[in-house]
């Protein structure tokens, strides 16, 4: 029984459960996974193109009255396949807190203040090459219950589809040199240096558009390889 | 070639931004309604509940659902068989609320062909995400009167003893068709996950 996609890959991800992010270990499998065969059903998954995303959904600065406070960014990027093919007409969505650090949602009661111009939430879709580009602010560093003085380096939190269902990743982008990253176990569930260090954008001085926005960029590997479908 | 981007948990500020429904200022893509007018085949729900290891409910996960349509076609062009009900994705999306409950309104998937040519038992493939969960979890939705649970490729892989976490107990609510699905990670009854 095949296993179409390589599961080595895998190992990269977090373990389950990682303790020094502490609500891990009540919300993790104590028994070992099983192993199983891609079948069409892991091998297919969602197609959302073009016509999901409306126009304004990837500019998160032009969502409301007044542009958002903060400092307004690029972040653009390649989505790609494990081969280095580039994933065309995928969707891409992200969400991410203000640039004082503060998320909309009802839950967050982190005192820092609300922007009445900021969601925070985007989505776009990649082009024929796999090429995504969302306008935002940075967002700011934010504090969390984990431990004394938990802090989280700033990010943008990232959901991405790909080619099947067994592709799907969400994950994070941390900005380069942020001083919080010796600090924080969230970034650091990832333990291979080589694996973390893909989830840090870099700074892209080519792509700033002069006196107007900084710019970041995120390329972003998924699973899988467009190869020949072994059903029927 | 690189390495793949690693996983990062969800954390507990998804809502706004995957699963606004109609709470927040941002439209869905998708919810937790896969029906489309469109689509043939036995209307069904979905549901169930979510707990920890303590058994107490998880209020901030996030449930994802792929299936086939009630032929066993997917949408998607690596099913080169003849065309599903075009409208029907076959994709859902749904937060739990504060007890942990889920739900999904789709139709019942027909069987889709298995690894050696044999049909599977209709299932649906379910993704599970959550604040402390740094990688997400997948897992299948099986249909405990379905006769061909029996004979299917994947459930043969699992222990006897845990398949039961797998099938979806089937109810009638008045004119409502309601399958239930917990997830649990309570060692007594903690659902089946798979390494895919
Ligand atoms: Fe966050």
């Amino acid at each position: 029984m095949a296993l179409v996609y390589p599961t080595d890959s895998n190992k990269i991800h977090p373990a389950r459960p990682f303790p020094d992010y502490r609500s891990t270990v009540k919300r993790s499998p104590s028994r070992p996974l099983v192993i199983v065969p891609h079948t069409l059903s892991e091998l297919t998954g969602p197609v959302y193109g073009q016509d999901t995303v409306r126009a304004g959904d990837s500019d998160l600065t032009q969502q409301h009255k007044a542009e958002p406070i903060g400092e307004r960014i690029i972040v653009h990027g390649h989505v790609r396949d494990e081969d280095g093919r580039g994933v065309a007409d995928s969707l891409v969505e992200i969400w991410q807190a203000n640039a004082c650090g503060r998320y909309i949602h009802v839950v967050d009661q982190h005192p820092a203040p609300i922007d009445p111009n900021f969601t925070g939430a985007g989505r776009a879709v990649t082009d024929r090459d796999g090429y995504y580009k969302f306008i935002t602010v940075k967002p700011g560093a934010y504090p969390w219950g984990n431990h004394t003085n938990a802090w989280r380096p700033a990010h943008i939190h990232f959901s991405v589809f790909g080619h099947a269902f067994l592709s799907r990743l969400v994950t994070q982008m941390y900005f380069p040199g942020d001083p919080l990253f010796p600090f924080d176990p969230i970034f650091n569930s990832v333990t291979d240096a080589k694996a973390r260090a893909r989830m840090v954008s870099s700074f892209d001085l080519d792509n700033t558009v002069p006196n107007w926005a900084l710019c970041y960029r995120f390329d972003i590997v998924l699973r899988g390889r467009e190869q020949t479908p072994m059903e029927n | 070639m690189s390495g793949l981007t690693p996983s990062q948990t969800v954390g507990p500020f998804f809502a706004f931004g995957l699963t606004p429904n109609r709470n927040y200022a941002w439209v869905d893509t998708f919810s937790n309604n896969l029906v489309t007018p469109d689509a043939a085949g036995e209307r069904i729900r979905i549901e169930g509940r979510v707990t920890d290891a303590d058994g107490a409910p998880i209020n901030d996960a996030m449930i994802e659902i792929w299936q086939a349509d009630a032929q066993g076609r997917y949408a998607h062009p690596r099913d080169s068989r003849a065309l599903p009900n075009a409208a029907f994705k076959g994709f859902g999306r749904a937060g739990t609320d504060a007890d942990g409950v889920y739900a999904f309104d789709t139709i019942k998937p027909g069987p889709v062909p298995g690894p050696d040519g044999a049909p599977q038992a209709p299932h649906v493939l379910l993704a599970f995400y959550s604040r402390g969960l740094l990688t997400h979890l997948y897992t299948r939705i099986y249909f405990a009167d379905e006769a061909a649970n029996g004979r299917d490729p994947i459930l043969a892989l699992v222990p006897a003893d845990r398949r039961r976490t797998l099938a979806a107990k089937r109810e009638e609510r008045g004119d409502l068709t309601v399958y239930r699905f917990d997830i649990s990670f309570q060692p007594e009854s903690e659902t089946v996950f798979f390494d895919v």
